[in-house]
């Protein structure tokens, strides 16, 4: 018997080493085939209970008295065959949800370990879809189409078996008919593969579309655009029927070739045992038998062929998932180092930076000291790199060129975890989860009581804008503040840094023109912020630069110049030129 | 109300009738040749044990060919027609959601998240699609083709009739209503707790920084694996539903043909039926049941799209927007091209605390105004009122002399360029978000727009120019370039009223320097302007500058 679906569809296709995330639990597997086997067996079974009680009424002229036995036998099999199409379809679940649960967990965590440098660049809403469709795809392909490839070949084996014995001509039909099927498959499923791929993008991408209109559409309002999209959503839907049915008209050939050999050989098989029975060369009985037996011999082939596609939307998956779960992480050696004790004196020694796919490096051979304690303000034209020096800083990326050091030891062989831990962040925009006020600003510190939240809140001018709320603190904020201004989301991040009360602080001073009165608050807070604290900040006000004990001057991914505000001042460089400007971004 | 969903998902399926015609009579032909390629088949064998002339068996050898090449074609085609209807339905939902959100964008989608919509829209939308080709295809099918068999059985004997009718009915219309009543709320749970699964994807790859700094993404993973397991729990219980109705019509199909055998057998004694027919009764019977097996289905995959459809139609039903644009002309406003008087309004969670109250502004053509005051003071929500996003409560506003009320919408935005901070670029190109702003601009229109927003540098930079990608929410562009872009495509609108809402948020000075410079030279000169700003700096090319407090303008100097 050659091999059913003709050709090995596995996730790993096109001579890719084997990932861990997508190797099935074999034995479960095992469970769903023996239990389609049993099936199988079954089937055959019925198929000969219902030729001889057939035969002996129509040909002996028995009533039902005669035939009960054998009648109670066919009641017998058709329960078993309930029972196991019901086992099948649960083992079959089991193992798909394993390997789902498996692969979109080590998806996510992927791409936390990717990081912000990875997850900002790619389509946010591709990026979900295929988390959870493609994930979604491969029940298909683990619970549905790995076990019948097996019992394509089972199932027709063992109904061959039977077959032989009782007529080698009906056996030679079925078997040389049944490698028509996979033979077809082959020959228009290698070239409607690459077809059913290239359709799963689009999908994809339409999916990305309609998000994206959709979340533009207040923007799209403004313009008086909106109504237009009505006929872009609609011609992009249509022209995607077409390019399917084009790629369908393809595909579906293999349905038809597959129905055809079932229906056709079946009908040869009729033609074939009613001419030799009518030689007297076969007995009725073998031959209905035969005939009952000839389209069960083809069904699981063509199952297989029904979830083929299936089985091919399951690769394309995984490949994309793949694709993601291989991209390398940023170069971090295994922590091997205990974080040093505080107080830390951070080193960046020449540090260097470029991001994946680009050739122009975001950072130079940067070097500089941070003290305990110290105040240092990060200035520079936006695109200086500050951002990033900020980001290395996190443990985000890992520098490309040279090594930042605390107390001597490099960052990148210190846990990340462990590192963040001594670090408050405020960025400023951030990220608003889908969630209540309350559990955005917990992300800081997610033990800490309701009391504590609402003295951050306090501290960071945040509790006007609690009461305004409706629900206060449980009011279900999100998706980029629908319901919080700049202003406001700026300040949650404030209170988010108060929560953590981490020694060193990374902060991303506002540039909003804020009204004045929030502006001097806002300052205020920062300051009071600062306290005790080693803080690096990127700066944009006159005042902050002013206290800094030292600051930097970032262009084009180097410092050019350092030193105090009065030291760079004198110097009349790039400093000067900045602060005319009114101070980069 | 179910009755009202069911029939407002036909109207989706309506304009496509005569294809959904066709696959369903293609359906039918290939089931009927099922039925008719095995009960040809038995009789065939049946006849010639009897050992006949061979002339005897032809008809029926023609008929055993025939049945076995017609299924095939019968498939294929029906394949192929209830695609194109499925995807004919789905470019006519994605437009008539798109139509149907439309008005109620930006106001009554504030509760809803983008996580949310995209379940939303897109799971949704594409549980609809099918409804065609898994629900009522199916089940005109299954109607058709059992009462045909029936007929046909009852021609013989009443009783073969009703002993297949009875389990034809059972594998028909008891199962899949027992399936239905399994997998109500275990749909519905599905459905829910799949959006929330992916609200909280989302969350995790856009607050992905966040959840880093603040090493919460050991919780987050937590969070999804405990969402992921509620999720496969439900997907559990579907399976069981899925191996219950799989079970029960392998069970019902085989007691069906079991039962017309057990009818047969005493009609074959007794001679009312030739026994030559009794193998092609029980093959036959069993075949029919193809017909009624993607019935349980179909009434899960109604439940489902009923769900889908409920939601679907709840959330574009509820608020009903504004009022229409009254017919009367009502107008005044002595020249003025904007005047507001005594405006009111209060966002409808809190009714008792007015943003704006009693608000008088009025902005002649040309004059360049400055709104200034505190966060939270109501410029914002002025603005939303002007662009029509909400329906003001009291007062009156009047642009180039008509009440707001009257105006058509889209006259009333193509009268009115807005530069916010909040304005989105679209994933596409540089062009197609530039074209937004006016869909016939020629090229040098196009580049006229770009050396005035100064975003030349820029395109010079790029390495495809105008037909540069830009990525989600423009991330690939900085806040600044952004922000041109914006003003770019807002030259392209050329109204005579610009609203400006805070346009330089998020910039650092030289970006905002730069980009004031381009408004100031460029865009300024022969509008209206209406500008929202905390920069003391820009109020000196004002030439009125309005303190707006509780809601009405305090100080006008």
């Amino acid at each position: 018997m050659v091999q059913p679906g003709g050709r090995p569809v596995s996730p790993l296709a096109g001579g890719a080493p084997a990932n861990e995330a997508l190797r099935p639990f074999p034995r479960s597997i095992l469970l769903t085939i023996f239990i389609g086997w049993i099936s199988g067996i079954l089937v055959v079974s019925q198929a000969w209970l219902l030729s001889r009680v057939i035969t002996r009424v129509f040909l002996a002229g028995q009533g039902l008295a005669e035939v009960l036995p054998m009648l109670e036998l066919l009641l017998a099999v058709l329960v078993g065959r309930a029972v196991a199409a019901l086992a099948a379809e649960i083992s079959a679940h089991a193992v798909a949800a394993g390997v789902k649960t498996r692969l979109r967990l080590s998806l996510v965590e992927r791409l936390l370990a990717l990081g912000p440098a990875f997850t900002r660049q790619e389509r946010t809403g591709e990026l979900a879809l295929t988390a959870l469709e493609g994930v979604e795809a491969l029940e298909a392909y683990f619970g549905q189409y790995l076990p019948q490839l097996a019992l394509a070949a089972l199932v027709p084996i063992t109904i061959l078996s039977f077959v032989f014995p009782l007529d080698a001509l009906t056996g030679a039909i079925l078997l040389l008919t049944a490698p028509l099927i996979p033979l077809f498959l082959y020959l228009i499923g290698s070239a409607s593969a690459s077809l059913t791929r290239r359709q799963w993008q689009v999908l994809s991408r339409l999916s990305a579309h309609f998000l994206d209109t959709l979340q533009g559409l207040t923007t799209l309002k403004e313009l008086g655009r909106s109504k237009d999209q009505v006929a872009v959503v609609g011609q992009i839907s249509r022209r995607y029927r077409d390019a399917t049915l084009g790629v369908l008209r393809v595909t579906f050939l293999s349905a038809l070739v597959l129905e055809m050999v079932g229906t056709l050989s079946t009908a040869i098989v009729a033609v074939e045992i009613s001419l030799r029975l009518l030689g007297g060369r076969l007995g009725y009985e073998q031959a209905l038998f035969l005939l009952v037996l000839a389209p069960e011999f083809y069904l699981p082939l063509r199952t297989l062929g029904g979830r083929f596609h299936a089985g091919e939307a399951g690769v394309a998956a995984a490949r994309r998932i793949e694709q993601i779960l291989k991209t390398p992480l940023p170069v971090s050696r295994p922590a091997r180092s205990n974080l040093p004790a505080a107080p830390w004196t951070i080193h960046f020694e020449s540090v260097g930076y470029t991001y994946p796919g680009s050739e122009i490096p975001a950072l130079r051979d940067v070097s500089f000291e941070i003290s305990p304690g110290q105040r240092i303000a990060l200035v520079g034209a936006s695109g200086a790199g500050k951002s990033t020096l900020t980001r290395l800083l996190l443990g985000f990326s890992f520098p490309t060129g040279g090594c930042i050091t605390v107390n001597g030891v490099d960052l990148a062989e210190i846990s990340a975890q462990e590192w963040r831990r001594q670090i408050a962040w405020a960025p400023q925009t951030p990220y608003l989860f889908n969630d209540t006020l309350d559990a955005n600003l917990r992300l800081a510190r997610p033990n800490c009581s309701r009391e504590e939240i609402e003295s951050a809140a306090c501290l960071a001018a945040l509790d006007e804008v609690v009461h305004r709320l409706p629900d206060g603190f449980d009011t279900v904020i999100g998706e980029r503040g629908t319901r919080l201004s700049g202003g406001e989301s700026q300040r949650l991040s404030l209170a988010r840094a108060f929560l953590k009360q981490a020694p060193i602080l990374i902060l991303d001073e506002p540039t909003a023109h804020l009204d004045p009165e929030l502006e001097g608050r806002i300052q205020s807070i920062v300051d009071r912020l600062a306290e005790g604290r080693t803080v690096l900040t990127i700066a944009h006000r006159l005042e902050t630069v002013r206290q800094a004990d030292k600051i930097l001057v970032l262009e084009g991914g180097r410092v050019v110049e350092s030193g105090t505000h009065s030291q760079l001042e004198a110097q009349m460089g790039a400093y000067c030129k900045l602060l005319e400007a009114g101070l980069g971004g | 109300m179910m009755i009202t969903t069911f029939k407002r998902l036909l109207g989706f399926i309506s304009p496509f009738k005569g294809m959904a015609a066709l696959a369903v009579l293609c359906a039918m032909g290939a089931i009927a040749s099922g039925i008719g390629l095995m009960a040809v088949a038995a009789y065939l064998i049946s006849a010639a044990a009897l050992l006949p002339s061979i002339a005897v068996l032809q008809t029926a050898i023609v008929g055993v060919r025939f049945f076995g090449i017609a299924r095939g074609v019968f498939r294929y085609l029906e394949r192929l027609s209830s695609h194109w209807v499925t995807l004919s339905v789905l470019a006519n939902l994605r437009t008539w959601f798109y139509r149907r959100i439309e008005p109620l964008a930006p106001a009554r989608l504030i509760s809803f998240h983008s996580g949310d919509l995209l379940s939303i829209a897109v799971a949704d939308i594409e549980t609809l699609q099918n409804f065609y080709v898994r629900v009522l295809s199916p089940a005109l099918v299954a109607l058709l083709v059992a009462a045909g068999a029936v007929l046909l059985l009852t021609s013989m004997s009443l009783w073969l009739g009703l002993a297949l009718a009875f389990f034809l009915l059972l594998a028909g219309l008891a199962l899949p209503l027992a399936v239905r009543r399994m997998s109500r709320t275990s749909a519905v749970r599905q459905r829910a707790i799949q959006a929330q699964l992916s609200t909280a994807m989302v969350d995790t790859f856009q607050g992905c920084a966040d959840l880093l700094a603040f090493g919460q993404e050991d919780a987050q993973v937590q969070k999804l694996r405990l969402l992921d397991s509620q999720y496969g729990r439900t997907q559990a219980a579907q399976a069981w539903i899925r191996g219950l109705h799989g079970g029960f019509s392998t069970l019902l199909s085989g007691l069906g043909a079991g039962a017309v055998l057990v009818v047969a057998v005493p009609l074959v004694r007794s001679g009312q039926v030739q026994g030559v027919y009794l193998a092609a009764l029980v093959l036959g019977s069993l075949a029919a049941f193809e017909a009624v097996q993607p019935l349980p289905l179909a009434m899960q995959f109604l439940e489902s799209s009923l769900a889908a459809a409920g939601r679907l139609f709840r959330l574009v039903d509820t608020g009903q927007g504004l009022r229409p644009a009254s017919a009367g002309v009502k107008a005044d406003g002595k020249g003025a091209i904007l005047s507001v008087r005594n405006l009111r309004f209060a966002y409808p969670e809190a009714p008792d605390r007015p943003v704006l109250d009693g608000l008088n502004l009025e902005l002649l053509p040309g004059q360049k105004v400055a709104l200034v005051g505190a966060s939270g003071a109501g410029k914002t929500t002025l603005v939303s009122l002007l662009l029509r996003f909400w329906e003001y409560q009291e007062g009156e506003i009047y642009l180039e002399g008509r009440d707001l009320r009257t105006w058509d919408l889209d006259d009333l935005r193509s009268r009115i360029a807005v530069i916010s901070q909040s304005t989105h670029l679209f994933n596409g190109t540089i062009r197609q978000n530039m074209l937004l702003g006016n869909p016939q601009a020629a090229q040098a229109q196009i580049e006229e727009a770009a050396h005035r927003a100064q975003l030349e540098d820029l395109i010079q930079r790029l390495p495809q120019g105008y037909d540069t990608w830009i990525g989600e929410q423009g991330l690939r562009l900085s806040a600044g370039e952004a922000r041109r872009l914006a003003v770019a495509r807002a030259l392209l609108r050329n109204a005579p009223l610009l609203i400006l809402d805070e346009p330089a948020a998020n910039l650092d000075a030289q970006n905002e320097a730069r980009l004031m410079e381009a408004l100031y030279s460029e865009v300024f000169p022969g509008r209206a302007v209406l500008l929202i700003t905390h920069h003391q700096a820009a109020l000196s090319h004002m030439d009125a500058v309005h303190d707006l407090r509780n809601g009405k303008i305090y100080r006008q100097n």
